[in-house]
């Protein structure tokens, strides 16, 4: 069985896997990182999003073994290790920006890259489009437009500017 | 620490852990020495099996066995049962044929289950399920349920002529034939109720176990109500006894219904760990949810207004056929008859209605309640209803809801189809509405609208649900096969931090904080001092679970009752501790105190006392301070309100943008404002993707078309407006809380308000009624054969 070595939330792994296991199966089934969720099976829902060399990717439409060599970053591993949540993570409870939790974790690792490309600013029309390969049953998706616009600022250190539309 | 009782935007307690990957789903759990199961499913909606072939797939690497319906019957596996019986006008009960785990002799639906593989690892499940050979004689299908009552239809169950499963009706016919007889205009229309696929994010699964050593069977699964599934897969399908069969629902990835009902995985895994004496682990893929979870809706009426000359509503006739699909799910009798014709006055004083049902077996996948559950069935035919009888009278559609509201004054209000409404304010919420939604101004919008080439319309809703389904009695005389209280046990511990248990289930719902801020606010300790407790049935004592937004006014209810047992006692013991008399002892923020000195003692100080009783009324009193309650609704919870859409038509491509919905709700006592907004944004969402997305299709042959998140629209980010929510609140008189419910009122009240929107902006094109979902292409059909009427006209 084919081998893949690469490193999740800083720790390096190795494993034997089968040739057509996915990334999200390498995480959840192998490595019990069950944080990153499959809510889906053809590549729409974004429950499974996880960060490959600081990208979002959908863990679900990736082999394992694509992803040898690459620095894997899951939900599990976006807080400080004191436990601190991230910004993003913060943002979402105090903007109550999740009910079930189920597609929390995509979401909010599709949100952290969303902001992260978006240094210039991002207007509530951008969020929303930036959140069209997630979706979240429970909330409507307004308190995670809001969540996100309030953790742009915290994660850019400065005001977010103002729509210019 | 701020303010966190009742009333406070206490952010949740359950966020850490789903925030930080630390929430703990079926899917996350598994057992030593688990296997996999993966189950075989018809391609097909109507088949005779002539045979199944498993010797490939037995002999495939990895598998531990296959199951077919026969080796299930043969071990003497019920059905899955039917928790509510409806019975038909002339009083016979309703057909229930026989609903087989795995098929037997023949599939009736697309996704009927025909056979299961159980395997070390799923992918070797999923390839030896793809050996199994299933000899089909093709038979003739029909999925739509004008088909299925047409003569000569294909029937879905032999011996359930014509498809009917009962023909029922509710109110006097004869009062409403005279008053229609009599009416200076009659409006009709006919309408159809999209149906739905739920889609909570997180597919079903589940884990059957089996401890040899004790003999118990657990069930690890997606569900609403552990309690029930436990009675029902207990008692009518694999014959454990209660105390033997433990049921968990854990994390709970979202339900809106679909994970209400006992399924036919939950019996097989579970019956497997017992063949085998090895965990088996079920989960579901999302394209076999589509064909397996129950939908939603599905309801064809023809409904009728009589009305006087100035607008009165007269009398009110619908007849309805609603689609039950091949088998009956949990509830499903009940949801057009006792949960949607019986909220056919909605907000109005309509002196007479007469309301038929018949429910139809189809070739498809079962329906059953899905979030709203028959209340937005009954809501969007009579919000409909009302705006075509403004459209075909000239009435401006506003000053014909005013006219007929049941006046804040009138209650109680005893319609004319059983219902009794405690309270409500109708005018109210429709007042503060049209306020949010700047009403007044739409005509300038549309002007501006039409500036830009855009087609802009305004639809209004008001409407009235029932949540709390109750009391048990009056529900067992309806047909239901359990009663409908709930449970909550407070376990104070002896230094003073309680745990709430509690038989309603949270998937989504924030339980674990509002019930924590309830205990918080009324027993006078700090909300981290309170853990909620759900979805265990080793845990928790018999409770019947979360649907029909009956938590708070139910399950809470529960609480405030037990507590008011715990302080009860804490009194006793106080007076005691402190040589006082029962009657002087005051219970306020957390301390018994003696009325009139300042002699007072906490309530850790109590419970402490009441686990370690050396000074202590022994002789009269128990130790311990942990007290359960079980509380029986007196009448059913009515939240109501006012919503209100306003879309913008894209001429060229006929999309519907949605530029602005409002709710104004009454939902009773509020506990926590942040999550009820919460729930009705969920609720409009849902709302707005019904009236304008979604729609489970099947082809003339019954074949599912909408299979998967390709091919049925779901609603995301960009599909909505900021949503302007807020509360107008009256009090249910009759639960100790008066809280009303909040879960379900954005998709009830929401859907005709849109369809409202998108037929007054299509006014110049003749559009009378359009049925959901609006489509682009639907619209986009109407504006190329109509030319727009003259303004002047």
């Amino acid at each position: 069985m084919p081998q893949v070595s690469l490193t999740v939330n800083g720790r390096s792994h190795t494993a034997e896997i089968e040739g057509r296991t996915l990334l999200v199966e390498l995480l959840r089934e192998n490595m019990g990182l069950t944080g990153t969720h499959v809510g889906c099976d053809t590549s729409q829902c974004g429950a499974c999003v996880v960060h490959v060399d600081g990208e979002s990717v959908k863990s679900c439409t990736m082999l394992a073994i694509q992803a040898n060599g690459a620095a894997v970053t899951t939900i599990e591993g976006i807080a400080e290790s004191d436990g601190t949540l991230h910004p993003m993570q913060a943002m979402f409870r105090e903007h109550h920006a999740l009910q079930c939790g189920f597609c929390t974790p995509g979401m909010v690792m599709s949100a952290i890259d969303l902001v992260q490309m978006h240094p210039e600013g991002l207007t509530e029309d951008q969020i929303r489009h930036g959140l069209e390969g997630n979706l979240c049953r429970c909330t409507g998706y307004h308190n995670i437009v809001k969540a996100i616009a309030a953790a742009w600022p915290i994660m850019h250190g400065k005001e977010l500017p103002l729509a210019a539309e | 620490m701020g303010f966190e009782g009742i009333g406070a935007s206490v952010r949740r307690k359950e966020d850490h852990r789903f925030l930080s990957g630390r929430g703990s789903y079926t899917d996350d759990i598994n057992r030593p020495g688990q296997l996999y199961a993966v189950i075989r499913r018809a391609d097909r909606p109507h088949a005779k099996i002539l045979g199944i072939d498993t010797a490939a797939a037995s002999a495939a690497p990895g598998v531990s066995a296959v199951y077919t319906g026969a080796e299930l019957e043969a071990d003497g596996v019920g059905g899955v049962p039917c928790g509510w019986q409806v019975h038909s006008k002339d009083g016979s009960p309703m057909a229930e044929p026989p609903h087989p785990v795995l098929a037997i002799g023949k599939v009736r639906h697309v996704g009927d289950p025909v056979a299961v593989v159980i395997a070390a690892t799923r992918q070797q499940a999923k390839n030896a399920a793809e050996l199994l050979v299933i000899d089909y004689e093709d038979l003739p299908a029909i999925a739509a349920v004008r088909d299925a009552v047409a003569a000569g239809a294909p029937l879905v169950h032999d011996d359930v002529p014509g498809n009917v499963c009962f023909d029922w009706h509710i109110g006097d016919k004869a009062i409403v034939d005279a008053a229609f007889a009599q009416a200076a205009h009659v409006v009709e229309l006919d309408l159809t109720n999209n149906r739905l696929v739920p889609n909570a994010m997180e597919p079903r699964a589940a884990i059957g176990d089996f401890d040899r050593s004790s003999g118990e069977f657990t069930l690890y699964t997606t569900s609403q109500n552990p309690h029930v599934i436990r009675l029902l897969m207990g008692a009518f399908v694999l014959h454990i006894p209660e105390h033997k069969l433990r049921v968990v629902a854990p994390d709970v990835g979202g339900g809106f219904g679909s994970k209400i009902y006992h399924y036919a995985e939950e019996a097989i895994v579970t019956w497997a760990a017992g063949k085998l004496h090895r965990p088996v682990k079920w989960t579901c893929d999302r394209s076999e949810a589509f064909m397996s979870d129950a939908h939603g809706r599905d309801h064809s009426s023809k409904a009728a207004m009589a009305l006087d000359a100035q607008g009165k509503f007269l009398a009110l006739r619908v007849s309805t056929l609603a689609n039950m699909g091949a088998y009956l799910s949990t509830f499903a009798p009940a949801i057009p008859t006792y949960l949607s014709a019986t909220l056919l006055a909605g907000v109005y004083t309509t002196p007479a209605i007469y309301a038929e049902v018949k429910a139809v077996f189809t070739h498809t996948v079962p329906v059953d309640a899905y979030r709203g559950a028959g209340r937005p069935e009954s809501a969007y035919l009579l919000e409909r209803l009302v705006d075509v009888i403004a459209h075909d009278t000239g009435l401006d559609r506003v000053a014909i809801r005013r006219l007929n509201f049941i006046p804040r004054d009138a209650f109680p209000y005893q319609t004319p189809v059983a219902l009794n409404y405690d309270s409500g304010d109708y005018q109210a919420t429709l007042k503060s509405a049209l306020a949010a939604a700047d009403w007044d101004g739409f005509p300038a919008r549309r002007q501006a609208a039409a500036a830009r080439g855009k087609l802009r319309g305004i639809g209004i809703s008001t409407y009235v649900e029932a949540c709390g389904i109750a009391p048990s009695k009056l529900v067992g005389q309806l047909g239901a096969r359990a009663g409908l209280y709930e449970v909550a046990n407070i376990r104070v511990h002896p230094t003073g931090s309680v745990t709430v248990l509690t038989g309603t289930h949270s998937h989504g719902q924030g339980h674990e904080t509002t019930f924590a801020q309830l205990v918080s606010d009324q027993l006078g300790i700090p909300i981290d001092q309170v853990d909620v407790v759900h979805g265990d049935t080793a845990k928790i004592p018999f409770g019947m679970g979360t649907y029909g937004s009956r938590s708070l006014a139910v399950g809470g209810s529960a609480m405030v009752k037990a507590m008011d047992k715990v302080i009860a006692k804490g009194k006793k013991i106080a007076a005691h501790l402190m040589e006082a008399s029962v009657e002087d002892i005051e219970f306020k923020d957390g301390r018994f105190s003696v009325a009139g000195t300042d002699k007072s003692k906490a309530l850790a100080e109590i419970s402490l006392a009441a686990y370690v009783p050396h000074n202590y009324p022994i002789e009269e009193l128990e130790p311990g301070l942990d007290e359960t309650a079980f509380y029986d609704p007196k009448n059913f919870t009515f939240p109501g309100g006012c919503h209100i859409c306003e879309v913008e038509i894209d001429r060229d491509t006929g999309t519907v943008t949605v530029a602005n919905m409002v709710a104004v709700d009454d939902v009773g006592r509020v506990i926590n404002p942040m999550i009820v907004e919460g729930q009705v944004q969920g609720g409009l969402a849902q709302g707005i993707g019904q009236a304008l997305m979604e729609n489970a299709v099947y082809d003339s042959e019954a074949q599912l078309v909408t299979g998967s998140f390709m091919d049925y629209q779901m609603p995301r980010a960009h599909d909505f407006p900021p949503m302007i929510t807020s509360t107008e609140n009256t009090l249910c008189t009759h639960n100790p809380l008066g809280s009303k419910g909040v879960g379900e009122t954005g998709a009830i009240g929401c859907p005709p308000a849109v369809i409202n929107a998108v037929v007054d902006a299509l006014r110049d094109y003749g559009v009378r009624h359009l049925d959901m979902p609006a489509t682009p292409q639907k619209i986009w059909s109407i504006i190329q054969a109509n030319q727009p009427r003259m303004a002047a006209e």
